[in-house]
C-alpha cells in the first residue's frame, strides 16, 4: 500500500488532518480514564473554568490538571519524539530497521540514570544525569567515527555507536549489581521498563521545550534530509551540504530522544514500529512522515499510557506493552514483505 | 564549460592516476574509457567535487569548483548515477523532484512549479506517464531515465553520467543513447562513462581514455578510438573494422585475440 500516485500532497494533507483527529481522540479519552473517571462534561467545565481564570469545584481541577493531563502530555510528547527521532535516524541511516538508540542515546542515558539511581539522587538529578550521559555517549559516538576518518561514515558511524552502546550497556549490568536488592534494584529494572508514572507538572514544562527545540530543525530541513535518504554523493551531487544535515539529524534526533529516555525510561519499539506505519499511510518522503510519525507516535503512546495506568490495579511497565504490541505488528509488517517498510 | 587541468585524482594516500587535462562544452559529450579500475569512477567523483583532487584543478566556466558552494556546483552540473534499487519506495515523481533541492530554499520543499519542472523532464524524455509509478518497480532502462529526468529537473547545463547503459538491454540502450544525443543536440554538456568503444564513437564529439595511471588518449573518436590505442589499453589484440554500411566497429583481431601485456609506450 506504499503510496503510488501523483496526487500524494492531497493524500497526505488527508492523512495527517485524520491522525491529529486521532491524536485529539486519545488526549480526550487519555484525560477522562482513570481511578477517578472524568465524564466529557466534567472535563469541559473544568477546562472552561480554567479559560475563565479560576478553578474548578470539587477534585476535578486538581485531578485533571495536576495528575492526569501532565502525564498525558507527557505520554504525547515523548511518543511524538520517539517516532520523529525513529523516522529521521531510519531515512539517515537508509535502513527501516534503525532504532532511535542506533548511536547508543538509549543506553547511554540508562547508564547515567541507573548510576543517579544508584547514587541515591534526587529524581530531577537522575533525569539530568540520564539526559546529560545520553548526549555524551552519542558526542562520544560522532567524534570517534569523525577522528576514524572513513569513507563509509555511515557505517562507522554505526559500527562506533554499538561499540559505546554495549559499553554503557555493561555499565548499566554492573550498576544493578552494585545496587541494593531490596530497594535499588527495583526501581532500576522499573525505570529501564519505562514509565510515566511518576511525571508531575514540572517534567512536562522542561520536556516540552526540549522536544520542540529538538524537532523544528528536523521540520526545517525536511526535504534535505530526505534527500539524505539516496546516499551521500547522490545527495552532494543535488546541493545538500551532507556533512552539515547530517549532524543536524544526529543532534536533534539526539536531543529528543535523550529527553524521552531521561523522564519516561527505556520504552522500545514505538520509534521502530510507527515510522513504519507512517510510511503505509503517506509514502516514503521524509517529509511527510515525519509529521505522520509524530502524530502516530503521539497518539500512540497516549492510548499505551492510559492502559497501563488503567488495566490493571499495579501500573504495567510502558516497555513491557510497547513490546507487547510491537513484537507481533513488526512481524505482520514483516509478513506483508519489503512494500510494506519501504 | 567544464576544464580539467593537470588533475591528479586518488585517494589519501593512492595516487589512482595524474596528470589529466580535458575539457567539456555545451553542446558537446566527452566520452570517457578505461579498463576496469583504470579511475572513471575516481574521475568522476573528483570532477563532481565529491572527492578533492590531489594536484591540480577542475573549473566550471573557470570558476574552481573548490569555490563553489555545494548548491551552486549542483546547478552547473548534474549527476547521474547507474540505476539501483533504492531503500526506500519512492514513486518516479519523487525522485526527480529530489532533482530541484539546489533550486529551494533550506527550509523549503518543492512547491507546484517545482512539480512542472520535474513533469516536463519526464515528458521530454518520453515517461510522462511513470510519474507515479514506484522507482523500484520499472525497467533497469526506466530507472536509468528516470535519473535522466532528475538531472534534467536540476536545470544544469552539464550533465555527468556514470556508465548509464551498462547493465541494459539492446532496446534500453538504444533508447538511452538516443535520449542523450537529443540532450546534447540542445546544448547539455555531456560527460559520459562506457565500456563500449562502439557507443563511444557513435556519440562522442571527444573521447578520453583513462588507463595505466593517465589519460592514454584524447582527441576525436577516429583519433582515439583506434586498434592499436584499444589494444594497449585493453590488453587484447582488436582491430577497428568498417562495415558496409560505412559505420566502425570494434573487433577482436584476425590474428586471434592473444592477450598482450598492457603497455605503456602510448602518446
Amino acid at each position: 500500500m506504499a503510496l503510488a500516485h501523483a496526487d500524494g500532497n492531497h493524500r497526505s494533507a488527508v492523512v495527517l488532518i485524520l491522525l491529529a483527529l486521532l491524536l485529539l481522540a486519545s488526549l480526550l479519552l487519555a484525560s477522562a480514564l482513570g481511578p477517578y473517571p472524568l465524564m466529557p462534561g466534567d472535563l469541559a467545565a473544568a477546562v472552561m473554568a480554567r479559560l475563565g481564570g479560576e478553578a474548578a469545584p470539587g477534585p476535578v481541577d486538581t485531578i485533571l490538571f495536576q495528575i492526569r493531563l501532565p502525564r498525558v502530555l507527557a505520554a504525547l510528547l515523548v511518543g511524538a519524539a520517539l517516532a520523529a527521532a525513529g523516522a529521521s535516524y531510519q531515512t539517515l541511516f537508509r535502513n527501516p530497521l534503525v532504532s532511535p538508540d542506533i548511536l547508543g542515546v538509549s543506553a547511554g542515558a540508562g547508564f547515567g540514570a541507573v548510576l543517579g539511581i544508584l547514587l541515591s539522587l534526587p529524581v530531577i538529578a537522575i533525569q539530568g544525569l540520564g539526559f546529560a550521559t545520553g548526549l555524551a555517549t552519542v558526542g562520544i559516538v560522532y567524534t570517534l567515527a569523525r577522528a576514524l576518518r572513513s569513507q563509509n561514515e555511515i557505517l562507522v558511524l554505526v559500527l562506533a555507536g554499538i561499540v559505546v552502546g554495549a559499553l554503557a550497556g555493561a555499565g548499566i549490568s554492573l550498576v544493578k549489581i552494585l545496587a541494593d536488592p531490596y530497594n535499588q534494584l527495583p526501581a532500576i529494572t522499573f525505570w529501564l521498563l519505562g514509565s510515566l508514572a511518576g511525571i508531575k507538572v514540572s517534567d512536562v514544562q522542561t520536556v516540552a521545550p526540549l522536544v520542540i527545540l529538538g524537532l523544528v530543525p528536523l521540520g526545517l530541513l525536511r526535504w534535505r534530509i530526505g534527500v539524505l535518504s539516496l546516499g551521500d554523493d547522490e545527495a552532494r551531487a543535488l546541493g545538500v551540504n551532507v556533512r552539515f544535515v547530517r549532524g543536524v539529524v544526529i543532534a536533534a534526533a539526539t536531543l529528543i530522544t535523550a529527553t524521552s529516555v531521561s523522564v519516561s525510561g527505556v520504552i522500545g519499539w514505538v520509534g521502530l514500529v510507527i515510522p513504519h506505519m507512517a510510511r503505509m499511510l503517506v509514502g516514503p518522503r521524509y517529509d511527510r512522515v515525519l509529521p505522520a510519525a509524530a502524530l502516530m507516535g503521539a497518539a500512540f503512546l497516549v492510548l499505551i499510557d492510559t492502559v497501563a495506568r488503567t488495566a490493571a490495579r499495579i501500573e504495567i511497565p510502558l516497555g513491557l506493552l510497547t513490546a507487547l504490541l510491537g513484537a507481533p505488528v513488526f512481524v505482520w509488517l514483516l509478513a506483508r514483505g519489503r512494500r510494506a517498510w519501504s | 564549460m567544464l576544464q580539467a587541468s593537470a588533475l591528479s585524482i586518488g585517494y589519501e594516500g593512492r595516487l589512482v592516476a595524474a596528470g589529466i587535462d580535458l575539457a567539456v562544452r555545451r553542446g558537446e559529450v566527452l566520452c570517457l574509457l578505461g579498463p576496469n579500475g583504470a579511475g572513471k569512477t575516481t574521475l568522476f567523483k573528483t570532477l563532481l567535487g565529491l572527492i578533492p583532487a590531489l594536484g591540480g584543478e577542475v573549473a566550471i566556466d573557470g570558476r574552481p569548483i573548490g569555490a563553489l558552494s555545494r548548491s551552486e556546483l549542483a546547478l552547473s552540473m548534474a549527476y547521474v548515477p547507474q540505476a539501483q534499487v533504492m531503500e526506500f519506495a519512492y514513486t518516479v515523481l519523487d525522485l526527480v523532484l529530489m532533482g530541484r533541492t539546489a533550486h529551494l530554499g533550506p527550509f523549503s520543499a518543492p512547491g507546484p512549479r517545482d512539480r512542472q519542472r520535474a513533469l516536463g523532464a519526464l515528458a521530454d524524455l518520453g515517461i510522462a506517464e511513470l510519474a507515479s509509478a514506484e522507482a523500484n518497480r520499472i525497467s533497469g532502462g526506466q530507472r536509468q531515465l528516470c535519473l535522466v529526468a532528475r538531472a534534467l529537473a536540476q536545470d544544469a547545463p552539464l550533465l555527468v553520467m556514470d556508465e548509464p547503459t551498462a547493465s541494459l538491454d539492446l532496446g534500453n540502450r538504444l533508447l538511452v543513447l538516443a535520449r542523450v544525443k537529443a540532450l546534447s543536440a540542445q546544448g547539455y554538456g555531456v560527460v559520459f562513462s562506457t565500456h563500449d568503444p562502439d557507443q563511444a564513437r557513435e556519440l562522442a564529439t571527444s573521447v578520453a581514455v583513462i588507463a595505466h595511471g593517465r589519460l592514454a588518449a584524447y582527441g576525436p573518436p577516429h583519433e582515439t578510438l583506434t586498434g592499436p590505442i584499444l589494444s594497449a589499453v585493453y590488453g587484447v589484440e582488436v582491430t577497428v573494422e568498417r562495415t558496409e554500411s560505412g559505420r566502425h566497429v570494434v573487433a577482436p583481431s584476425e590474428r586471434g585475440s592473444q592477450v598482450r601485456a598492457p603497455s605503456m609506450d602510448l602518446h
